[in-house]
């Protein structure tokens, strides 16, 4: 048996459960697991400027690769600084462990030096966490940490470290656990037989039906099933912002994106459809609209790991708890053999309508010789990338241009924060894609408000060559306020334009990238030439867009899912 | 409409903290919540009073149910079922009249008087919640309470049924 100190047993668990990456910052509670990493090679260590940054470096790893993210902060501050991370996490239901440190066993509860009460601070935005009491349970804990983190519905996990624990002075048997399975945490995989059959039948029996894919669908790695079910039975399908990529977003029978800024054939044609096929995706607000007037023809089939999403908003006719993956292999399994020819042809009527929604061209924009459009900045930013590019974005509408204009062909390519809306998000997120994928080409589109909220990991950037490409929208505003200022509150913009804002070019230089400044039409294919052609150098665009542009289309509060506004002018 | 959620989950350390901050992060009702280890050790047994239409009240099982130190919930309302409450109540006894009344009401309840004091009496009665607020109204026609203290509700389906690993 292996004897070793507890900051140690930390460091050879997390190498037990395969990690290679631990983005962190140290602080006096976790130094002597500092110490600890200091003495391998097994586990790297990305020391990041803010804790807040670690976490959502971990996130951008996490979804981009599948595997856990893991970080390693300090006790009081350094742990509270994690938890908008750990909440954006846990509203995306990415698999993520979070190491805190925390003040001695015997200090806990006397308001000691930076001592918070994590696991009591945590508790609403964890999947689980554990206070560790005992050194000797240090591995168990951590292995049952990334247990629950990456099984079922994914999700963050806190393990909080006192630090007499992890003494570097102490000797403690290490055993790391042959099975971490645990009696009061069994996830459904597999949907039930009679389930399958009757959402097999309605999807069969339907003459308008829809699939509705989420981000439960690139957790299931379910990608190729959605694709070959969608093609067998010539389906439309819908991605979420969420579930951006796990359908091709140039495949022929995508509708692009729905919910409150999808498509206006997105939109349509769900709340036009008799059958919806919901693959690991939630009914949330941005997607329903007013859930009195969803879809109101509909049966609703929902597939979902997580039974508490099922029901929760929209009542499901037909539910069915499982992996998306697992399920889609049973309703194949279960699937009659179909007459493609005969099924295209019962859906032809169906095709017609959505074309004629498609024809709308509802993405379409007045570009201007002046200024620079946003949506064309996108557009730019695919044809320079081939449209292969790792895209995180930050919050605001440079999210919804990116989400819109920029066709993912793959799942894991688009890195957002869907549900809980972080701005300051994208920067970490793709310094975490880049470190999880060092050859990748990893963009972040953002804008002047976002990438002021996490910019100080401009200098981890350099500390550790990261070669990420910043695209800010720089409209001289917080668009996304200022556009509902301008709908809904008369044009009264309160706080939402900058000003003083830094000179951006100078501030990337200052941290030793590159800095380019973009302000007309003209330049700006040359100018993303030259971005992309940076291959081992951060470079940061600052592009002047049009402060005027709103993004469309959009759901008309309180209304059904096709009540749209269109343009300024144009609504349904 | 108020049920009876009845939860089994690991006698573990900040189990208990999940269940109520869970009721108060989701906006669920918490009537009343009686909590404590079960014969087996390793597990604690959990009731909670709560009230809320059919569809919240699905809401409230599913979350309960996906808390990771939760084995098992169910809503007891569901079926058939025995549910108990204590309460313990301290009543001023100034006279003899007045003592007299009280014992009257505590032999009618079913109650029993389990601590005597010169100036008060304190009562203990075992039944439904409806049946505790009757004594307890009762008890205020003939006497001044003057403090009393409730388990809050526990109960066991009736027959086979039964919450168990």
């Amino acid at each position: 048996m292996k004897m070793m100190s507890g900051a140690a047993m930390v460091v050879e668990a997390l190498k037990d459960v395969g990690v290679e990456l631990v983005f962190g910052y140290p602080g006096g509670a976790v130094l002597d697991i500092y110490d600890a990493l200091f003495a391998q090679d097994n586990v790297k260590h990305v020391l990041v400027r803010h804790e807040q940054a670690a976490a959502h470096m971990a996130d951008g790893y996490a979804r981009s690769t599948g595997k856990t993210g893991t970080v390693l902060v300090t006790s009081g501050p350094g742990a509270t600084n994690t938890l908008t991370g750990i909440a954006t996490a846990y509203m995306d239901s990415i698999p993520m462990v979070v190491l805190s440190g925390q003040v001695p066993s015997s200090l806990i509860g006397e308001d000691a030096f930076q001592e918070t009460d994590m696991v009591g601070c945590s508790r609403p935005i964890v999947k689980h966490s554990f206070l560790v009491k005992r050194a000797v349970d240090i591995p168990k804990a951590i292995a049952q940490a990334y247990y629950i983190a990456n099984t079922g519905r994914p999700g963050p996990v806190v393990v909080d470290l006192p630090k007499d624990l992890v003494n570097v002075a102490d000797s403690h048997p290490y055993v790391f656990p042959d099975d971490v399975t645990m009696r009061s945490y069994q996830p459904t995989h597999k949907g039930h037989p009679k389930q399958i059959k009757k959402a097999l039948d309605a999807l069969l029996s339907a003459k308008q039906p829809i699939l509705y894919v989420g981000g439960g669908a690139i957790t299931a790695n379910a990608e190729s099933s959605v694709i070959a079910l969608a093609e067998k039975l010539n389906l439309p399908v819908t991605n979420t912002l969420m579930g951006l990529g796990v359908f091709p977003g140039q495949h022929e029978q995508c509708v692009g994106m729905l919910g409150m800024h999808g498509t206006f054939e997105a939109n349509k044609a769900m709340h036009n459809a008799d059958c919806i096929v919901a693959l690991g995706a939630r009914f949330d607000d941005r997607v329903t609209n007013n859930v009195a007037k969803f879809c109101p023809d509909a049966t609703i089939v929902h597939v979902d790991i997580d039974p508490a999403s099922i029901s929760k908003t929209i009542k499901a006719h037909i539910p069915v708890v499982g992996s998306v993956d697992s399920v889609l292999e049973q309703l194949n399994a279960a699937m009659p053999e179909i007459d493609e020819a005969a099924q295209k042809e019962k859906l032809a009527d169906w095709w017609v309508k959505i074309n004629e929604w498609k024809a709308k061209g509802c993405l379409n924009y007045a570009k201007s010789d002046e200024i620079i459009k946003p949506q064309q900045v996108i557009e730019s930013l695919y044809k320079h990338t081939d449209g292969k590019a790792y895209v995180s974005s930050d919050v605001g509408q440079h999210q919804m241009f990116a989400a819109l204009y920029y066709p993912f062909a793959k799942p894991r390519q688009w890195i957002n924060s869907g549900g809980l809306g972080t701005m300051g998000f994208g920067l970490p997120a793709a310094m975490g894609v880049q470190f999880a994928h060092p050859e990748a080409v990893s963009t972040v589109v953002t804008g002047d408000g976002s990438i002021q909220m996490n910019i100080q990991e401009l200098s981890t950037c350099l500390q550790y060559n990261l070669p990420i490409k910043i695209i800010s929208l720089n409209n001289r505003a917080l668009g996304m306020v200022r556009q509902w200022q301008d709908m809904i509150y008369k044009g009264r913009h309160s706080s939402s334009y900058m000003e003083s804002m830094p000179d951006f070019v100078k501030l990337a230089e200052a941290y030793g990238h590159i800095g380019i400044r973009v302000e007309h039409p003209d330049q700006l294919d040359e100018a993303m030439k030259e971005c992309f052609s940076h291959k081992h150098k951060l470079v940061f665009m600052d592009i002047a867009v049009d402060q005027n542009e709103h993004v469309y289309p959009m759901q008309i509060k309180f209304g059904a899912m096709d009540d749209i506004r269109l343009s300024k002018t144009e609504r349904t | 409409m108020r049920r009876i959620i009845s939860v089994l989950m690991e006698n573990a350390p900040g189990a208990l903290s999940r269940i109520v901050g869970l009721f108060s992060q989701r906006a669920y009702n918490v009537d009343s919540l009686c909590v404590a280890p079960t014969d087996d050790e390793s597990l604690s047994r959990l009731t909670i009073i709560t009230h809320g239409d059919d569809k919240a009240i699905e809401q409230i099982t599913k979350q309960v149910n996906k808390l990771v130190d939760v084995l098992r919930v169910v809503d007891l309302t569901e079926n058939t079922h025995i549910e108990r409450e204590l309460m313990l109540l301290k009543v001023a006894t100034p006279s003899d009249a007045i003592r007299a009344e009280v014992k009257r009401n505590v032999d009618i309840f079913r109650a029993r008087i389990v601590d005597v004091h010169a100036a008060n009496y304190t009562v203990e009665v075992t039944g439904t919640s409806e049946k505790l607020d009757a004594f307890a109204n009762t008890m205020k026609l003939s006497a001044e309470i003057i403090e009393s203290s409730r388990t809050g509700v526990c109960g066991l389906a009736r027959g086979e049924r039964a919450l168990r690993v």
